[in-house]
């Protein structure tokens, strides 16, 4: 019965061409040239942990645009993967998000468009965290704008200070002295600890150890983001005193097996001394704490001050249909409004240079202290850098915590070439 | 895909061919759903993975040949070593002791009784569970910010039983797999057991045989098609473990508990390099694909 055959075939094949349409759907909408705000429906994509900024930005945009940005959040760890699948269905968002650091990945993976002439046309251009900018770049194209900035500083208890006798109105201007401050106030005993750190946790490390060694005038990586140098003296100092203070049991004991999710909680339990964390958290701990939090910029060994210039990049996805519309999105959120009203309202740090001080943060010293911090900090610039340092299974992770807790000198001398390695993929 | 195979006109000397042909159409009709999913959503994708193994796959944009690299990339790779290691500690821990508890289980509820529907019920109900809720559970019963057993086990002090050492992050995934697992197992067993038909016991006893002896002699050998079978289950589930280890130790403390499909994931999702990703998993299909054959061979000889 030839004709039940080439049924069921000409069946089988309908349902595969409808499936494989289905797959690669959407081609019919062709991206003709349109008025940058026409009314288009933006999707944006980002972590859990910028969320509430780009929603900020996002309600701000839609209330004077026709185009209104949809903003969508995934939890940070699974974030990355979010992304690469999408991009290998080629079902990118019209915007997203990423930790700056990543920026250079997808930058060089065509994750995002090229937006190289566009941002050259922009008035501000110059103004714009400069060390952000240069992550969004490859091959000299510009991929990517900041989004939000956020800053490692030390955060302290004043309270805790004060009942250890410390001046809280003056923090620790060296590393040297932060150990001091750390051991005083865990004289205090019971359940209080002098420092915490995120002791399983390659993110959190890079953040808050590197600023030290920068400011010791030591370097982790060549400029080219290719060779790592954490063999070197200021980076082992730096891991030496952390260490000596786990020993100690200054450091609170579940600092080794800090992987990141229980941070923020230990610092809002108003039972840690002093600590680096991100600068966003002064915030988010003044909000439900009833101590008082001081802050302070990242030193090294003797001296000096620096600090790691964290936060998230945001470019237009390569397969978005709307790049003229998503351009209007980021060029708005560069823009005077945008800076002050939404971000420097919000404690915020604003992205432009020019912005630092605006009528917002002379309303509170300590923003102006995390503000001025941002012209002596850096972004660090390499390609594969969250395989090399974020993920927990990077050769980062198993080189620090070698370093913290097991053979230092051989950890570092390994890890710097495994690191090397690993950037070099 | 096989059944389509009588297709071929086939001349039959003596039968009537127009009725049978007529049948094998039919056949191949109701199998056709089947055989376009299985080919939709198994063969199209398995030589999708070959065929990416052999090339530099980037996410967006064309791939490039470069057949043998990912292979050959593989036995640099350090983090791949300890993982191939782990896994198979990992494997023979479980199925040792996953296969012990579960056949204990179903030997303690084989007969009816006071009581043993409860018991019964009481034992599956873990699988009732999802695997991933499940090492969730785990994971907040074990913390040592709001769970109960840190407290229990270490008083005021610190403990950190899923990431504190090799031993007992290990410790905690198996134990998590034992409960969310045991009970599953048990009722393939139990099935396996309830088909020994009873005279076959009768006759033993009479003849004066222990307990043991019974066991031994008549329960595990007509057991061996369901001990294949379970043992298969556990033996290729283990060497893909990922929930327990990607959400209960984070493949921690120090790359301790890192098993194989984690560094797949890895590969390909934060290295980006999806054709090393697609090799590792060849590699691991194949092994598998050992495994099985060699169990699969035992349970037909015995079934004989």
């Amino acid at each position: 019965m030839n004709r039940v055959l080439r049924g069921t075939v000409a069946a089988t094949l309908l349902l595969a061409g409808a499936l494989s349409t289905a797959a690669c759907g959407g081609d019919d909408e062709a991206a003709t040239p349109e008025a940058a705000d026409s009314g288009a429906t933006l999707t944006l994509w980002t972590r859990a942990a910028t969320e509430s900024v780009s929603k900020a930005y996002a309600a701000a945009y839609n209330a004077t645009h026709k185009n209104q940005v949809q903003v969508t959040a995934y939890p940070n760890e699974e974030y990355p993967a979010k992304l690469a699948s999408a991009a290998g269905a080629k079902a990118l968002p019209d915007l997203f998000a990423s930790d700056v650091v990543f920026a250079p990945q997808y930058a060089s993976q065509g994750l995002w468009l090229d937006i190289t002439d566009k941002f050259n046309a922009l008035p501000v251009k110059d103004e714009v965290a400069p060390a952000h900018v240069r992550n969004g770049t490859w091959n000299k194209k510009n991929y990517a704008v900041p989004h939000t900035i956020d800053m490692s500083v030390m955060l302290y208890n004043k309270d805790l200070f004060t009942k250890a006798g410390l001046d809280p109105e003056k923090p620790p201007t060296s590393l040297t002295e932060f150990a001091a401050a750390a051991r005083a106030v865990d004289k205090l005993g019971g359940d209080i600890n002098g420092t915490y750190f995120g002791g399983n946790c390659g993110g959190c490390n890079v953040f808050t150890l590197w600023p030290s060694v920068w400011a010791a005038g030591g370097d982790v990586m060549n400029a080219e983001g290719t060779a790592s140098t954490i063999d070197s003296k200021e980076m082992a100092e730096v891991f030496a005193l952390y260490r000596k203070l786990y020993e100690e049991g200054v450091a609170a004991p579940a600092s080794k097996d800090e992987a990141g999710p229980t941070w923020l909680g230990a610092l809002q339990s108003g039972k840690i001394g002093i600590a680096p964390a991100p600068s966003a958290w002064l915030g988010i701990i003044e909000e439900k704490a009833a101590f008082k939090v001081g802050i302070a910029p990242i030193s090294g060994i003797n001296g000096g001050e620096s600090t790691f210039v964290g936060g998230d990049s945001i470019g237009i996805g390569a397969t978005s249909k709307h790049a003229a519309q998503a351009w209007d999105f980021l060029a708005w959120t560069l823009g005077d409004e945008a800076q002050v009203e939404v971000v420097a309202k919000g404690k915020g740090v604003p992205t432009r240079t020019d912005l630092a001080s605006n009528k917002y943060s002379s309303a509170d010293p300590r923003i102006v202290t995390i503000n001025n911090l941002m012209g002596k900090g850096r972004t660090p610039y390499a390609k594969n850098f969250n395989a090399t340092y974020n993920d927990p299974q990077s050769p980062w992770n198993t080189a620090f915590r070698g370093a913290l807790f097991g053979d230092a000198q051989k950890s570092l001398g390994d890890g710097a070439s495994a690191l090397t390695a690993s950037l070099k993929k | 895909m096989t059944l389509l195979a009588p297709a071929r006109p086939t001349v039959l000397p003596s039968a009537p061919p127009r009725r049978k042909r007529n049948k094998q159409w039919i056949g191949a009709l109701y199998a056709a759903p089947t055989a376009f999913v299985v080919g939709m959503f198994f063969v199209v994708p398995l030589a999708l993975v070959v065929w990416m193994s052999l090339h530099h796959w980037p996410l967006l944009g064309a791939p490039t040949l470069n057949v043998p690299d990912n292979y050959a990339g593989l036995g640099d790779d350090e983090l791949l070593r300890t993982a191939v290691w782990f896994t198979l500690k990992y494997t023979v821990v479980v199925t040792v002791l996953l296969f012990a508890l579960s056949f204990g289980l179903a030997l303690m509820v084989q007969h009816r009784g006071r009581g043993v529907g409860l018991l019964r019920t009481a034992f599956f109900l873990p699988a009732a569970v999802g695997f991933a809720s499940a090492s969730l559970l785990f994971l907040g019963l074990l913390s040592d910010e709001i769970g109960p057993v840190n407290d229990l086990l270490a008083g005021d002090g610190y403990l950190s039983l899923t990431s504190g050492s090799p031993n007992t992050a290990l410790g905690s995934a198996v134990v998590l797999v034992l409960w969310r697992f045991a009970g599953f197992n048990m009722l393939i067993l139990l099935t396996g057991l309830q088909a020994i038909p009873l005279d076959v016991y009768e006759a033993a006893r009479l003849d004066g045989a222990t307990r043991w002896q019974i066991f031994r002699r008549i329960t595990v050998p007509l057991m061996r098609p369901t001990i294949a079978l379970v043992l298969t289950l556990m033996i290729t589930g283990s060497l893909l473990a990922f929930d327990q280890f990607w959400i209960l130790t984070r493949g921690g403390p120090d790359n301790s508990t890192t098993s194989l499909v984690m560094v797949i994931y890895r590969e390909a999702f934060i290295e980006l390099d999806l054709g090393s990703a697609a090799a590792i998993s060849v590699v691991l299909l194949g092994v598998l694909i050992v495994f099985n054959a060699i169990q699969l061979g035992v349970l037909r000889r015995r079934s004989q």
